[in-house]
Formats: C-alpha cells, structure tokens, sequence
C-alpha cells in the first residue's frame, strides 16, 4: 500500500501572523514538502493544477519536473490533473516526457475542476463538464496506446494521422487515477478502463465516499478487470497532530475555523466528527487512519493533506515527521488481514512486468525522400556491412 | 397504506403565527386523508446553524439530514414561511437550497406564508411558487395566506385553509404513494454504462 500526500497549490494567509507567503515563497515550498515527503519515507506526492488565484499550481509537470529531479525514489502525481479543460494531446505530450525523464516515476489523476470561469477562459462549458472528461480521457487513452491516430470528437480539432510523442517509457503508459467526490459517471469511467478511483474523502462523510467506492468497485468487477476487491481505489485524508492532542486542538484551531474551504462554517469538534480530519497524537492519527479500510475495503493508495490552510512550511514539515514516525505502524496495520489476492498500487514496474517486459515503441519518422524510416536504414546497413 | 405528510415552517419567533399556520394546514391536511396518515413537522430555526454549515460544507449532517431524509420520503408537503422584504425568509429559501437536487420532483406541496399586513399576500404567487415550479415541485392552486389579522377577524381563513389541504390530501391520497428514491439509487441511476456514456459525450446520442 502506498502512502503520499497531496496539495492544491494554494496561497492562504496565515491567520495566527496574518501574514500570506508570496507565489514564489509557495512554489519553492512545494519542492521542499516533496522533498521531506520522501526523506519520512513517503510513496507518492501529489501536486494540483488550478488556473486562477489564490493558487500557484498552474504548470504541474514543470513542478513535477523539479520535484523529480530532486528525489530518487517517491513517485510523482497529481491531485488532480483538469481532464475538462486541458487538451488531451497535451497531456499526453507533457505527462509523457516527464515518465521518460523519472525513469517511470510518475502517474496522474484526472479531475474536472470545479471553478466555474476557468472553464470559458479555456474555451469550454462546466456543463458539458462530465462529457469533457469522458471525451478527452477516451482521446488521451488512444494517444497513448495507439502510435498512430485518427480522431473526431465534439471539444477539440479533429486529428488524422497523429502521432503523440514521446511514445510512452517501455511502452506502458503512466497509470491513471480518475477523482471525484459524487459523480457516478467518473466512478464507472474508472471501472470501464480498469483505472484507478480515488475519492477525496475530506471534506465529506464517510457515507459518501462508501457508496462511491462501492459503485466503482462493483463495475470493476462487471467489466472483467478483477473482483470486487481487486479494484485499485485511493483515498485523500487530512489531520494535524502533535505529540499532544490538546496541543494539536489548540494550534490548528485558527486554522481551521479560517480555512478557505470548510472556515466559518461548522466547529472544529463537528468536522472532525462529520468527515476523516484528525486533530490529535500521532496514535489517534494512526487508528482513525487504520479505520478508513472498515468502509472501503483494503485499499491502495492513501494521500494526506498536510500544506493548507495557511499552515507555515515548518509546521507542514514538522507534520511530514511525525508521518514519517506513525509510518512503519501504518504499513503493519493496514498490511495486517489484507488478503494476498488485493494488490498494490500499479507502479511503472508492475505495468512492465504485466506487460511481458519493457519493449521500446520510439515511432521513427519516415525519410521524406526515400521514404525509409530509421531502423529500416539501420537494418540495411547492418546487412550491407554483414 | 400510512400517508406521511411533511409540514415545513420557517417561523423564527417563539410562538410563531408561521407555525400557527403551518399546524393548522397540517392538522386541516390529516383530517382529510384520514387515520392512515403520519405527520412530522420540521421547524428550521433550531437547524438554522446546520443550515449555515451546509452552505459552507456542502453536505447537511445530524439533525438538518434527517430533516432532509423525512421531506424525502413525504407523500406531500405542506411549506410555510413568513414574509421578510417582499419575499420568503433567507432561512426556508436555504433549506431548500441545500436539498438534494431532484428531492421534490413530482411532490404535492401546499405553499403557505405569513405577515404583519395583508398587503404581501401576493408573496405565494411571486416568489414562493415560481421556486417550488423550479423545483418541481406540483403545488396546489390554493395557496393559504395569513396577515396578523386574519388570525382574528378574517372568518375565511379557515375556509381556504380546509380548501387548499383538499387539495393536497386529492394529490397524496388520491394515487400511488411516490416512490422514495434512496441515496443507493439516486448513485445508481447515475451509474450509466459507460458505452452510453461515451455516446452522450460524443453526441452521438
């Protein structure tokens, strides 16, 4: 099972000095979070893609770029990648150097992105949102599977005879995950390609995220991808400990009741109550974490978001420690009872493995004079100096 | 087969003539369907705080879902709101609000409002049923409206109160009670095999 976290890349004063961090002060902050992410011990981090402020996540390979020539080993994702309004060939051409330039260390999520007006800046309809996400994932899965396409669709220009290069690493494409929070067509999109489902988990009931899981995985299993829990399902999280719980209560306190997305609204003792935010020790932590898989089953991935809320970077790194230390109990609690027949998260690995081996599917262009393409030449060569 | 009858009243105040009138229409509704008939009133000045919370949130909790769970499940619905600056009240507009989309589709509602003088009475016609046509909602032809006043003098009140609750116990009582539709299901319908899913998007369905 893998362990992460994951940002939306936002610029958030900090109600306790009221003072807000600068674009460039957030943007190097995320690399060192990546960075610490990985020195705890961490599996995957996960940066967001928004188009508008407060957020700086505009370019996400760009970060993910920087992040992964940093680090070695945590993989490199996103929460999420805007499937509605960013061109598929794009994605397909950005996400696919950036798998040849880590070596595989990457995968990404699709989202839809709810802010209204990013959508007409990017020449789309929030309400045709479900129907982008459908027509342009079906388009970058062709991209990314066929060397040569051939596409009519109703949101981008028609493509005949397109190739999107690079070709995917080893000839397997970056694995996908598709997020929602309670729309039933991503979860059987999910399920139809044999995807990834990752529910955000945080700011909602558990009840919820329960129902949409259990969609996804009942038609992963009726589209022949595995049984009901063999699906791969990924869940978001959030908490704020210190050794202390009082302590934990009463410095994350003004930060919650300020929060952008839940502040003013219900108390800290409700929320934490209503949705998976845990205040508290690192033991509370780790047992309402190890709790999650009693509603959705043993599952793959599990993100954390830790950089929100106008927390300072130190605090956010002090948050990544003490993960690190409640890690190792983690990987034990959630390891214990799993059935050998669930699997892991898919990896760059296990895709090549599955796959039968890497293989190299380079699409060498054709010599417009001699209508050759490369290996070919080689070929001749080789047999000429044989 | 037990008839269940929802009243909504939004009165802030304690008593409140938007309650008295809310009783009254219950009370008049049940004496029409009968014995078999269950009434359940929610008053939303105690979820007032839920109510704000799910505006924030975006999910209701506690007592605000089970408040949403009984007005799911009602054969018909008897809503009632005082009169605040020419229309209905912030509190039962954000009820409505924060229900879950396609809850009232189909619903027998008899809209109810009150105020100090009977110059707002128009309020029913202007505001509250081009909201409950939005929400589609069927409401009744008669609406009830009271002023201050009619609580003593206006004789009629009754009257329109017994007509309007004969309507809506015709709409409950008279068919098939209304099927339920639970959160399973409303995840299932949406749950559109994907091929037809992919046809929609192309537009070629």
């Amino acid at each position: 099972m893998q362990f992460g976290i994951f940002s939306v890349g936002d610029v958030t004063p900090d109600p306790t000095t009221g003072r807000t961090p600068t674009e460039h002060e957030r943007i190097k902050a995320q690399v060192e979070i990546a960075k610490k992410a990985e020195d705890v011990g961490l599996d995957v981090v996960a940066v967001g893609q928004h188009h508008n402020p407060p957020f700086v996540a505009s370019s996400p390979t760009t970060t993910m770029a920087w992040i992964a020539a940093q680090t070695e080993r945590i993989v490199l994702s996103t929460a999420t990648t805007l499937i509605t309004t960013t061109d598929p060939v794009r994605i397909a051409e950005d996400y696919g150097t950036l798998q040849h330039l880590t070596d595989g260390r990457v995968d990404l999520m699709m989202g839809r992105g709810n802010t209204g007006p990013v959508y007409p800046w990017f020449g789309k309809d929030i309400r045709e949102g479900i129907n982008l996400a459908i027509e342009n994932y079906a388009l970058l899965h062709r991209l990314w599977r066929e060397d040569v396409v051939d596409w009519q669709g109703r949101f981008r220009t028609p493509l005949q005879g397109f190739t999107a290069t690079p070709r995917p690493l080893d000839g397997v494409p970056p694995f996908v995950w598709h997020g929602s929070i309670r729309s039933p067509e991503i979860a059987e999109q999910a399920a139809y390609y044999g995807d990834g489902f990752f529910h955000n988990h945080i700011f909602w009931p558990a009840s919820h995220t329960k129902q949409m899981v259990d969609l996804y995985r009942r038609r992963f299993e009726h589209y022949g991808h595995g049984g009901y829990d063999q699906a791969i399902v990924g869940l978001g999280g959030q908490f704020f400990m210190r050794p202390s719980s009082q302590d934990a209560w009463n410095e994350f306190r003004p930060y919650f009741d300020n929060a952008p997305v839940y502040g003013h609204g219900p108390s800290l003792e409700e929320f934490t109550t209503q949705t998976p935010l845990t205040v508290g020790s690192p033991q509370q932590v780790l047992e309402r974490t190890l709790g999650f898989r009693d509603y959705v089953g043993d599952y793959q991935r599990q993100l954390f978001l830790v950089d929100h809320a106008g927390l300072p970077l130190k605090t956010v790194l002090e948050q990544l420690d003490l993960l690190g230390e409640i890690l190792p109990a983690l990987r034990a609690g959630m390891a214990e009872g799993r059935p050998a027949h669930v699997p892991d998260a898919p990896t760059h690995g296990s895709l090549v493995a599955a796959a039968g081996g890497a293989r190299d599917t380079t699409v060498h262009a054709e010599d417009d004079v001699t209508g050759r393409v490369a290996d070919e030449a080689q070929d001749d060569a080789q047999e000429v100096s044989a | 087969m037990t008839r269940r009858v929802v009243v909504v009243s939004a009165g802030l105040s304690v008593p409140s003539s938007t309650r008295l009138l809310a009783d009254r229409l219950g009370a008049a509704v049940v004496e029409r369907l009968g014995a078999d008939t269950r009434l359940d009133v929610v008053e939303l000045r105690p979820l007032a705080h839920a109510l704000a919370d799910a505006l924030v949130t975006g999910f209701a909790s506690g007592d605000l879902a089970e408040a949403q769970d009984l007005v799911r499940r009602a054969d018909g619905l008897v809503v009632v709101t005082p009169v605040f600056a020419a229309s209905y009240s912030g509190l039962f507009k954000t009820f409505f609000d924060v229900l879950e989309q396609g809850t009232l589709d189909g619903k027998p509602v008899l809209l109810g409002a009150t105020a100090g003088t009977a110059r707002h009475s128009l309020v029913l016609d202007h505001a509250l049923r081009p909201l409950f046509s939005y929400l589609h909602a069927v409401a009744v032809p008669t609406g009830v409206f009271a002023a201050t006043d009619d609580f003593g003098t206006d004789a009629d009140l009754s009257g329109r109160i017994a007509r309007a609750a004969g309507e809506l116990a015709d709409l409950v009582g008279g068919g098939p009670a209304l099927h339920v539709v639970t959160d399973a299901e409303v995840a299932e319908a949406g749950a559109v095999p994907f091929e037809q899913l992919l046809a929609r998007a192309s537009g070629r369905e």
